[in-house]
């Protein structure tokens, strides 16, 4: 494996994807990702020098449209999917100490 | 002729004619479910007394004049990462475990519109990572064709379903290949349109640049008539694009004189299976026998497409998994301290493996310092493999390859080595990154007896070219079931 992922990599890529993992599966991951960057560096085989980075096939440009509401109060069924409820308000841990 | 053994057009005609009541085809898929499913697992839920509620409104509809389109009164099974309101709606995660949408996506919408009656959602890959439907949280789904097999994924559940006549037809999503490789390994037809043709709006997003929903159905010609029900100009998917052509049921025509046909070679070299080469092309040999211009030409960039779209569809499924947090639908964990430990938690718990492995690489491919080398290198390689789809099809009508490498394989085989699976995409996954439309049709049964499938890939808004040349192989090839006699078609 030519890419060797070291503890702070993995630590600093679980913090972005926020993910705590367990020992047995940081290990796991730190292989998984080494052989997948192995395989995706395949790509600088190719000269990609002055193309032009494509996010979409076609020329999209923003799409805007009226702020009109056209559907109706979900709120109570909305609501009724949160984990934590409280008052017709999503419930979380406190966050400002 | 039994009355599940149908296809979903004539299903319609006879209750056209008031020969069938939706509630008897409502009432025969259900009763399939509950011989079979215990068997291969491709629903997820089943939504038996509504559907059966709707039977009755929709004969309704169809009696009094109401509702008279090709797919009035056919029951549909949907992937289980389509929103459908008031219904459960998992993605095959335990993270979305519990989900009930407010709303249904818009191709659930445009069918229900149509008459076409709810009977359930399919089982997939979680979140559709994945080719095998191994990866859901709520067990493996069978292949019907052999059930020590798997059905391919991610659309597995809609696959087997319709394969195994639990359903008329059904809706996948495909990203790198996930209805048309399924479709192939169940001898089903499976097709992805054009990038921006049915919206996306409801669909739970994996790559949002690459994602597009599409039929798995018994025929080309339900195919055609599904696709051309779903697809529409949405302004709450801004990617949707707006088409004149989606009649497509009007390409239903049986004629390929002078269609000009390509072979890549490089679809044809080490890693094919003979049988499932031989098969591929004996079709095309078909297709020029009635006057289709057939030729072999070099495609290349093609081993470059699935390094490129893993670092694409990770970057994007990193972004897109983000709101699953535990806040506002979803799976919370039980015990945290503070906001982010419950984050963390909630999602380690909730997300499975490879669901983790490419959030993992998604986040780590987006990440300062990396985004050049790995994002960007990617993107600009997209672009190339666009280029080389464009050349091709100055030169041709429509391309012509196998859509997997091998039949299906075993269960429990796949998941062991990620980048052999990875390879097993190689022949569908330029097309999603392309934007390109395709369709997977059968075309043969191995010496195991399990289904091959050949794939027809057309230039961007030309699905009704590929429509006409799978309906024309389809007449050619005659009846295709798991009683047709060997791989001799």
């Amino acid at each position: 494996m030519t890419n060797k992922i070291s503890d702070e990599t993995i630590e600093y890529v679980g913090i972005l994807a926020k993910l705590e993992l367990s020992h047995e599966e940081r290990e796991h991951a730190k292989k998984d990702m080494g052989s997948m960057l192995d395989y995706i560096d395949k790509l600088n085989e190719l000269d990609t020098t002055g193309v032009e980075p494509m996010s979409h096939v076609f020329p999209v440009q923003n799409v805007f449209r009226e702020d009109i509401i056209t559907n109706g109060d979900d709120r109570a069924q909305i609501i009724k999917n949160a984990p934590g409820e409280k008052d017709g308000m999503f419930k979380v841990p406190r966050t400002v100490e | 002729m039994s009355i599940l053994s149908l296809s979903a057009t004539q299903l319609a005609e006879k209750i056209k004619t008031g020969e069938i009541k939706v509630v008897d085809a409502t009432r025969a898929v259900l009763d399939q479910i509950d011989k079979e499913d215990s068997n291969y697992h491709c629903f997820v839920t089943v939504d038996r007394e509504n559907a059966l509620l709707k039977a009755e409104i929709i004969q309704k509809k169809i009696d009094s004049g109401e509702l008279t389109g090709p797919l009035a009164g056919v029951p549909m099974a949907i992937k289980d990462n389509m929103c459908t309101e008031g219904l459960l709606t998992t993605c095959s995660s335990k993270i979305l475990g519990n989900f009930i949408p407010t709303y249904s996506s818009e191709a659930v919408i445009n069918l229900e519109a149509a008459g076409a009656v709810l009977i359930g959602k399919t089982n997939m890959d979680e979140f559709a990572m994945g080719s095998t439907t191994e990866t859901s949280a709520f067990g493996v789904t069978k292949n019907p064709w052999n059930p020590e097999c798997v059905p391919g994924g991610s659309s597995g559940g809609s696959a087997a379903a319709v394969a195994g006549q639990e359903c008329y037809f059904a809706l996948g999503s495909d990203t790198g290949g996930s209805i048309r490789q399924p479709a192939s390994f169940c001898g089903v037809v499976g097709m992805k349109p054009t990038y921006g043709t049915v919206s996306r709006y409801g669909l739970i997003a994996y790559g949002s640049s690459l994602d597009q929903i599409g039929p798995i159905a018994k025929n080309v010609t339900d195919c055609a008539v599904i696709l051309e029900t779903i697809s529409s100009h949405d302004i709450k998917d801004s990617t949707s694009v707006k088409r004149a052509d989606t009649d497509f049921s009007k390409a239903l025509v049986q004629d390929v004189t002078g269609m000009k046909i390509g072979i890549p070679k490089d679809y044809f070299l080490e890693g094919l299976n003979h049988e499932v080469r031989d098969s591929v092309l004996a079709a095309a040999k078909l297709l020029k026998e009635k006057g289709a211009i057939v030729e072999e030409f070099d495609l290349s960039l093609v081993e470059y497409a699935i390094p490129a779209y893993y670092t694409i569809a990770s970057a994007e499924a990193s972004s897109n998994l983000e709101r699953f947090d535990g806040i506002k639908y979803g799976y919370r964990t039980k015990e945290f301290e503070g906001l982010h430990s419950m984050y963390k938690r909630t999602r380690s718990e909730g997300f499975g493996a490879e669901v983790k492995r490419r959030i993992m690489l998604g986040s780590f491919v987006l990440s300062s310092g990396y985004y050049d080398a790995y994002y960007l290198k990617a993107l600009r390689t997209k672009a190339l493999i666009k280029k080389v789809f464009d050349e091709a099809f100055e030169k041709y009508d429509l391309i012509l390859g196998p859509v997997a490498p091998t039949t299906a394989p075993k269960l429990g085989e796949s998941l062991k080595d990620p980048i052999k699976m990875y390879l097993g995409d190689i022949y569908t996954i330029a097309v999603n990154l392309a934007g390109l439309p395709a369709i997977s049709v059968p075309c043969g049964i191995d010496s195991q007896g399990l289904p091959i499938g050949l794939q027809l890939i057309g230039n961007c808004f030309e699905e009704k070219k590929i429509i006409q040349a799978a309906y024309t192989y389809e007449q050619l090839r005659g009846p295709f079931d798991k009683k047709t006699e060997g791989g001799a078609l």
